[in-house]
């Protein structure tokens, strides 16, 4: 009677580690597919941003900074990309610094009624736009997996296994420059009191 | 707030993948009962009948009503989703033509990408009144149909919000038992049109077998009430799917209201987007009774839909417009009050 309830207690607790163990390596994979995820849809605005500069080009020769600035954190940005998952912070460093540099590009693109009325302009920055929220979302994404899998990690008694499955601590992804956060704060006095 | 907001998705998808294999199991029983019950009530009518006489020995009605609900229930399960959008008149947006229909395939991509499922099929049907629905059996192979009216009256970021609605119901699989529901309530009605005038029409043949059973004693009694319980199912088959069909769309409102905003995690564009859906009074024109519980609102604005409690609870596909945005109002407002504190 004794050795059947051990025995039944070994297969119980062997079917929960072959599950935790699982679902650990299955958030893994989850981690790193979300952040392919913020890959590609950076490759996209990486694409994107060539078609958008050289459309405004021409009317904005009086604002060559604003754009040199975009085209610079854009290559900035392009380089450090090459450098894969581990390079997650420099990549989101560069990556911030672009986002900066663009929405500064796209307050000064507002100031320009008779740009904005091009039909050209107006749809790559419809494309702009989404490739920003597409951005954010796969970070969100991402960030979420990440945290998940984080937790998973250390909780008990899952975190028995962590070893096993050779999981790490995914790092998340942060908006790191001051700069960056205080973009929304100039965006909005642009903008005329309600 | 993600912590709340998030119920356990693999159980919300086990749950719905469980209860559509239940549904499609009761369609078939429940068919298998009207065909073996009917057998079983003629061969009890017939058992005491002199030998010269028919006997109904072979249940042939009911081999052929379970075959036929299993040949339904696979089709419905399989063509379901291209019904519900044939049904609506529904055009696939392929290549978008306007800017507004790239700011709709814009939208349904950017919350695909938060929702971390594939792009869904995107769809527009030609109704002023303001609405949208999902459907699809999985979210490999689903769909995302908006109306004209939804598309001329949100922002961007109400239509996110809208958007991200139905990619919950995709992500945790309501769309495959809601579209399943679909399809055999479909069924079911038109089935209840054909009985009506069957049984309105051979209500005679009917009464002469009870007659017969009366005369039998005891056999004869359980014929009748067999019989009673058996007219009895095929008048309130069409009730039951139909009130079945409400109060699985109900609840399932309320969580994907609270994964769009998970997704979003803007909460207060979604409360607009049903405030502007609720004040709206476009009629609907295309979305019928039919996909009625696969919509973000109830498209035949009922009234039952508009008051908490009494027989709204028991008959209303969704949820007071009013409830949920208090809710998402609620959400918006823990999550600005987290973020203060930090």
């Amino acid at each position: 009677m004794g050795s059947w309830i051990l025995l039944i207690l070994l297969v119980a607790v062997a079917f929960w580690a072959v599950g935790a163990y699982n679902g650990l390596i299955s958030l893994k994979n989850q981690t790193l597919n979300a952040f392919k995820q913020i890959d590609v849809q950076l490759k996209r605005r990486h694409d994107l941003i060539p078609n958008l500069v050289s459309s405004v080009q021409g009317a904005m020769n009086f604002e060559k900074s604003t754009l040199e600035a975009v085209i610079q954190a854009r290559n900035q940005a392009v380089q450090v990309n090459a450098g894969g998952p581990d390079a997650v912070k420099q990549i989101s460093q560069a990556e911030n610094a672009l986002s900066g540099a663009l929405s500064k590009l796209m307050v000064v693109v507002e100031r320009y009624p008779d740009l904005k009325s091009t039909g050209n302009v107006s749809q790559l920055q419809e494309e702009l736009t989404s490739t920003e929220n597409r951005i954010s979302f796969a970070r969100q994404l991402y960030n979420d997996t990440a945290t998940q899998y984080n937790t998973r990690q250390q909780q008990f008694p899952s975190s028995l296994l962590a070893g096993m499955a050779r999981a790490a601590p995914a790092q998340l992804w942060e908006i790191e420059d001051q700069a960056e956060r205080a973009v929304p704060q100039v965006d909005l006095s642009m903008k005329p009191k309600a | 707030m993600s912590g709340d907001a998030a119920p356990n998705l693999f159980q919300q998808q086990e749950a719905n993948r469980r209860r559509t294999s239940w549904l499609v199991v009761g369609f078939v029983l429940f068919f298998a009962w009207l065909g073996f019950g009917g057998d079983y009530i003629y061969y009890l009518s017939t058992a005491h009948a002199p030998p010269g006489a028919p006997h109904h020995t072979f249940p042939w009605l009911g081999l052929v009503l379970t075959a036929v609900a299993i040949g339904i229930a696979w089709y419905g399960y399989t063509t379901g989703p291209e019904k519900v959008l044939w049904s609506t008149g529904a055009r696939e947006v392929v290549t978008p033509a306007t800017d507004q229909e790239k700011v709709l395939v814009n939208v349904v991509e950017e919350m695909a990408i938060a929702a971390g499922i594939p792009k869904p099929r995107v769809w527009i049907v030609d109704d002023p009144a303001p609405n949208a629905f999902a459907t699809g059996i999985d979210p490999q192979h689903a769909h995302v149909a908006v109306t004209q009216g939804l598309l001329d009256l949100m922002s961007r970021d109400e239509l996110q919000g809208v958007i991200a609605h139905e990619l919950g119901h995709i992500k945790n699989l309501d769309v495959r038992l809601m579209t399943t529901l679909a399809a055999l309530v479909g069924v079911v009605l038109l089935i209840r049109d054909g009985t009506g005038r069957f049984f309105w029409g051979g209500g005679g043949g009917s009464g002469e077998s009870g007659g017969k059973g009366r005369g039998k004693g005891d056999l004869g009694a359980l014929a009748v009430v067999l019989l009673v319980i058996w007219v009895l199912s095929w008048l309130l088959a069409p009730l039951i799917t139909q009130m079945l069909a409400m109060a699985v769309s109900r609840k399932r409102e309320y969580l994907a209201d609270a994964m769009s905003a998970q997704f979003t995690r803007n909460p207060g564009a979604l409360a607009s987007a049903l405030q502007k859906i609720e004040t709206s009074d476009a009629p609907a024109t295309h979305l019928k009774a039919g996909a009625a519980h696969l919509c973000i609102c109830d498209p035949l604005d009922r009234k039952l839909n508009d008051h908490p409690g009494g027989l709204g609870d028991v008959l209303a596909s969704h949820p007071p417009i009013e409830m949920r945005i208090i809710r998402l109002r609620g959400m918006g407002y823990a999550q600005a009050k987290g973020s203060d504190g930090l």
